[in-house]
């Protein structure tokens, strides 16, 4: 029964391209990558991996936004710090796994011993355990979302309202991260990680195994997202998206269909949150910036909404284009990349996916 | 047998007290004995000191089918509000059957005790299909996690069969609703209801931007499912009003201004100088 279901969740070709995508990421990239020596023309720079993961972390990240803004219609404008909470539960973990080989020489991270602390803050308990972190990872994004999103839907906070609120609230959590008292690195973050789980954070097979883990952990929360909107609670979110009271009418309560997708989606961005920072190797509370979480609608956008896979390739697109542009006119990025939101908005509503749509049905017109 | 009244057993919804004539109440569903499914007494609204609806009461008896009618800003639409429990009253009582206390309960569980809703304006799940529209009002279990695991059985699917038979809109099941007439959304909306199973159906102006043959079906519906369901009419449109109502109640500011058989109501003083008058 649900193996069957399951099949059912692509056609053939959907299937294929998961297929294709996953040889990709999972064979091909690596052994380029790992097998293939440097002077070879084939050969793929470790800059490139490290690029296509974090690319793939925020392909995640732009397909959890979807899950509530294209399904359920709810615009978060905080999802950032969802990512960034992932980020600095993981992040913990990787601060406690430098042990002395720090600058400091100490048991504590650095920014502890420069503050003069003498012993770890409670909250930094267990963090030395890899288990615990991973489910921190989940549970703490996780956790706020629940509790801010009954409040929020409780009381009907709905459309832009809702949204300032998100914003708001990264905004306030990003200002908390900056102080020092909070224990979380302040303005610089965690950073100078060296090995997970044992292995070194810099040999080529420790980054190999995050791109891969990166892409299936991408492929998962697609069919993970893909089940739920094909189920019928995907169609009450759609539902609760076009006409909420209906919904309450038809004998609905749409409380805990919004909390959930609200905080399932919070939850798949907290790893990929988790996926990102040992990739990059860094995590600081800019992650948590207003205008970070914007980006991610923006990446949403492009692609096209309540598509599931448009938000993949939005993420994928804008952030190619963000690596070049950002090298070769590092000035005009942010202006090229409001243009871009003002265009899809303006001449794309279903952003790239709707636009792929529009050409196919153009072409068989032609044809009949 | 012992009849006992307890004050908490009027509520119903908590509890399996015995309530009057030694039957008992079971929380969450409708008891019918006394032959009454809506009994409203003295209910107000105020929006902004204007009052919307003014001490107003109305009973409506099981199995009735009632026309409701009255000029603009009469207070139909609130009342409408105020018994699926969008609009709470600023005092009175709203009782569904003998047990059911409206004024504590949401939305979505008054739906599920059993009252549907169609409003003024047809409102379908427009980016859904037809079928998808009569799968998410049919009567199942309306949890998060039955959702989530939910497949349409055969029963469920005579019964959306069946549904879609009534309403005339077998041909289309697989349209997006958005795509559909006015006519056509508003018997996909009464359809829905109809899904829901209810036992009490509110319909605001059900024959807007309806053709007179599409009238006609839809008189002929409403008197065929009075009796088994109980139905409360609001409509503009006298001439409908005419052809199914048995008993007529005119609101006016807030208030009932008169009651009874079309005839009646309509050779009232009062109502000819609210209607025609000024």
């Amino acid at each position: 029964m649900m193996i069957e279901r399951l099949s059912q969740l692509y056609g053939a070709k959907g299937w294929l391209a998961i297929a294709i995508f996953l040889a990709l990421v999972c064979v091909l990239m690596p052994v380029l990558y790992l097998a293939v020596p440097e002077d070879s023309p084939f050969h793929v720079s470790a800059w490139l991996i490290t690029l296509l993961g974090k690319i793939m972390c925020y392909a995640l990240l732009a397909l959890a936004m979807d899950l509530v803004w294209g399904y359920a219609g709810i615009l978060s404008l905080g999802h950032g710090l969802f990512f960034a909470l992932g980020g600095y539960a993981l992040g913990m973990y990787l601060m406690r796994m430098i042990g002395r080989e720090s600058e400091s020489g100490s048991d504590l991270p650095d920014f502890m011993v420069f503050l003069d602390w003498k012993e770890l803050p409670w909250y930094w308990a267990g963090t030395d355990q890899f288990w615990y972190c991973a489910l921190l990872i989940v549970l703490a994004p996780g956790l706020l979302a629940l509790v801010f999103g009954y409040f929020a839907f409780r009381s009907r906070i709905k459309g832009v309202y809702f949204s300032i609120i998100t914003q708001a609230l990264t905004f306030a959590a990003m200002l908390l991260f900056f102080r020092n008292d909070t224990g979380f690195g302040g303005n610089n973050g965690f950073t100078d990680f060296k090995r997970i789980l044992g292995f070194s954070l810099a040999d080529p097979a420790t980054k190999a195994t995050l791109f891969i883990a990166s892409g299936v952990a991408l492929i998962l929360a697609l069919l993970l997202c893909r089940y739920i909107v094909t189920s019928k609670l995907g169609r009450v979110l759609t539902a609760i998206r076009d006409t909420e009271s209906r919904v309450r009418f038809c004998g609905y309560n749409p409380l805990p269909y919004k909390l959930f997708a609200w905080t399932l989606s919070a939850m798949l961005c907290g790893i990929a949150g988790a996926l990102y920072v040992p990739q990059v190797g860094i995590i600081n509370p800019s992650e948590m910036s207003p205008a970070n979480s914007i980006e991610i609608a923006i990446w949403t956008a492009v692609g096209g909404r309540g598509t599931l896979v448009g938000p993949i390739i939005g993420a994928a697109l804008v952030n190619g284009a963000k690596s070049w542009f950002t090298v070769a006119f590092p000035e005009y990025w942010l202006y090229f990349l409001g243009l871009l939101f003002i265009l899809v908005t303006l001449f794309l509503p279903q952003g790239m996916m709707g636009l792929a749509q529009r050409l196919r049905s153009k072409r068989n017109t032609h044809e009949s | 047998m012992k009849a006992e009244l307890t004050t908490s057993g009027i509520d119903g919804i908590d509890g399996n007290e015995i309530t009057g004539l030694a039957h008992v109440a079971m929380p969450g569903t409708l008891d019918l004995s006394h032959g009454t499914v809506l009994y409203l007494d003295a209910i107000t609204v105020s929006f902004d000191g204007f009052r919307a609806l003014n001490e107003l009461s109305l009973t409506v008896d099981a199995g009735e089918l009632r026309c409701i009618i009255g000029p603009n800003g009469a207070g139909k639409t609130t009342l409408m509000d105020v018994i699926t429990g969008k609009t709470r009253p600023d005092s009175g009582t709203a009782y569904f059957g003998q047990t059911l206390d409206l004024t504590r309960l949401n939305e979505h569980e008054i739906a599920r005790t059993g009252i549907g809703r169609k409003f003024q304006k047809p409102t379908v799940f427009e980016h859904h299909t037809v079928f998808e529209n009569l799968e998410l009002a049919i009567k199942v279990d309306k949890g998060i996690w039955a959702s989530l695991f939910w497949r349409l059985g055969a029963e469920q699917k005579d019964r959306i069969a069946a549904t879609l038979d009534l309403i005339g809109l077998s041909a289309l099941a697989g349209r997006e609703a958005g795509t559909l007439s006015h006519g056509q959304k508003q018997w996909l909306e009464i359809g829905m209801l109809l899904a829901q199973e209810p036992k009490l159906l509110l319909l605001d102006e059900p024959v807007a931007g309806m053709t007179d043959a599409e009238r006609e079906r839809t008189a002929e519906l409403f008197t065929s499912l009075a009796g088994e369901h109980s139905l409360i009419v609001v409509e503009h449109d006298m001439e409908f009003v005419t052809s199914i109502a048995r008993k007529v109640t005119v609101l006016h500011e807030g208030r009932v201004l008169a009651e009874g058989a079309m005839e009646h109501v309509q050779n009232n003083e009062q109502v000819i100088e609210v209607y025609l008058g000024r």
